[in-house]
């Protein structure tokens, strides 16, 4: 196992909430070779053969175990892909927790984009949880492009969770799902864009099957000159339903477009979508600060309520 | 001790301009309970904007406590012991009822002392303390927490702007309960209401009348509230249903 150093481990701290080697199976990835892995008697985590990524393999029936796989990169100028196939066995129940946090102290970008799928058997449930963060005072920008894909088997439930609060520059998310009859698909995505960062987050979520549903919800603040999309798609392709949320707030001179898009192919498709975009209103300002906050610290603790 | 003097604060609308308080001079004296009441439109809800500053006077001095706090900001005046409720609470998405008690108490309050305060305005504060302050709860229900956000702040002077608007009236027989408790446990401090309910004018150690921007009248519940029953000023559930069904049937 390869030595962490401060900035690895406070990065590792950031996007996984590891203090120290986390329990069960593990994978940390390092600039890019791996500074540690271990398998469980259930779970295994194999590297692909041309080293792009891994294979994780959770057997049927395993309950209440968790996968790590988080990534920090600290060099800066470093540009990398990884795919990190998830295979989830019929009647599992585990938890994954995945994340990349870059410090970039450098001129040059550093980029991580990480496709992960996951093949969700039927009757097994997962619940994923994502956390991107950057760091370093460097011009170098800091990268990250997450392509998520779910196949969700008969029965299957996924709960994701995706977080990016700080210090990402630039981020192209796009989140493909797949749901047979009785799945259920829950995503909650929280963002949050400064200075001059950029982030576009798409969603295309297809319900083929009887009782699948999906409910996919962002919510997201973008401030200084930071700009944002979101697009949400979701297909009926069977009775079903499907529900996507977007609500954000604006700062500064922060832009926001959210597009949403429902598709039914079959009459008994239920789809509903909700957009909101505007300022913090000015009341709850008002609110916190006859409890002798200031606009400040009353602007501070409405965002983090949204965002939590 | 709170006074105004000579407060007057005017709106522009439609390119006139129009006196929405004139003049107003008047004293909240310590360990008083006041109700002000008058017709809808009279002011009242502006009064209390300007007192904790929300809104600025457009002439006039306000002195807490002997300091002219005219110019201070509503941080200011909340951080020198002023509190308020709202008429309609303020809606949050996230916060939950728990950060806002602690907000208020302005520091790490326990679960447990948390509850106090809501077991203060009738809530059963297990089933409440983790919920987010959205339109998931009912208008009574913000009304309680919006009293409790008050009372946890602890506050010289307290204001509440129509604790009654906008909730049902056996809601409303619950909250009498809680502010006859406060007129109870008064000590060092002030409280201010807007209201129009006989039981609350009845509470009341002076009753002030505001009337198209103007005190028309101001003493103790004694000498004013005989002159108010019956009006619309001061009336009871049952009244207001009576006045209400003989006003259509005219």
């Amino acid at each position: 196992m390869i030595q962490l150093d401060e900035i690895q481990k406070r990065l590792l701290m950031e996007v996984a909430d590891l203090h120290k080697v986390p329990e069960g199976a593990f994978n940390i990835r390092s600039n890019g070779e791996s500074a540690g892995r271990q398998s469980s008697a259930n779970i295994e985590i194999i590297p692909k053969d041309n080293g792009s990524g891994l294979d994780i393999r959770i057997k049927p029936g395993t309950k209440n175990e968790s996968v790590h796989i988080p990534v920090v990169m600290t060099k800066s100028g470093l540009t990398e892909v990884v795919y990190n196939d998830f295979y989830i066995g019929e009647g599992a129940d585990v938890t994954i927790v995945a994340g990349c946090g870059i410090d970039n102290c450098g001129p040059k970008d550093s980029e991580h984009d990480g496709i992960h799928r996951f093949f969700i058997e039927k009757n097994a449930s997962v619940k994923y949880v994502e956390k991107h963060y950057g760091s370093g005072e460097g011009t170098g920008k800091r990268i990250l492009n997450p392509g998520t894909e779910v196949y969700m088997d008969e029965g299957s439930y996924a709960e994701m969770e995706m977080v990016q609060i700080k210090g990402v520059d630039d981020t192209n998310r796009k989140t493909t799902a797949n749901l047979k009859a009785g799945a259920k698909l829950i995503v909650r995505e929280r963002l949050m864009t400064h200075g001059e960062q950029r982030a576009i987050s798409l969603y295309d979520v297809t319900l083929d099957g009887e009782g699948a549903s999906a409910d996919v919800v962002s919510r997201s603040v973008a401030r200084d000159n930071s700009y944002q999309e979101f697009e949400a798609k979701i297909i009926g392709n069977a009775p079903c339903h499907g529900h996507t949320e977007c609500d954000s707030i604006i700062m500064d001179n922060g832009r926001i477009l959210a597009v949403p898009g429902l598709e039914a192919n079959n009459v008994d498709a239920e789809l509903f979508h909700e957009a909101a975009i505007g300022k913090i209103a000015g009341e709850q300002l008002t609110k916190l600060m006859t409890l002798g906050l200031t606009e400040a610290e009353a602007e501070e603790q409405i965002i983090n309520g949204f965002l939590k | 001790m709170l006074e105004l003097k000579n407060i007057s604060f005017g709106v522009e609308s439609d390119g006139q301009s129009k006196e929405i308080i004139r003049d107003v001079s008047l004293t909240i004296p310590d360990n008083k309970f006041v109700v002000i009441t008058g017709p809808n439109g009279g002011g009242k809800s502006t009064l209390a904007k300007l007192i904790v500053g929300i809104e600025k006077p457009t002439s006039g001095q306000i002195i807490l406590n002997g300091e002219d706090i005219t110019d201070k900001t509503i941080t200011e005046r909340a951080k020198m012991g002023m509190g308020y409720a709202f008429q309609q609470p303020v809606k949050f998405k996230g916060i939950t009822v728990l950060d806002l008690v602690r907000l208020a108490a302005g520091k790490r309050l326990s679960p447990g002392d948390a509850c106090d305060y809501l077991a203060a305005v009738g809530m059963c504060a297990r089933d409440y303390i983790d919920r987010e302050v959205d339109g998931s709860l009912s208008g009574g229900e913000l009304k309680r927490i919006e009293i409790a956000t008050v009372l946890a702040k602890g506050s010289s002077l307290s204001v509440f702007d129509e604790p009654e608007a906008g909730i049902d009236l056996w809601s409303f027989g619950n909250l009498i309960e809680v502010f006859e408790g406060m007129r109870e446990n008064i000590h060092d401090s002030s409280i201010l209401i807007i209201s129009h309910q006989e039981r609350i004018l009845n509470i009341a150690d002076e009753i002030i009348v505001l009337s198209d921007g103007k005190v028309t009248k101001q003493g103790s519940k004694e000498d004013v509230l005989p002159g108010l029953i019956g009006t619309s000023a001061a009336i009871t559930g049952c009244s207001k249903v009576v006045m209400r069904k003989g006003g259509e049937a005219k």
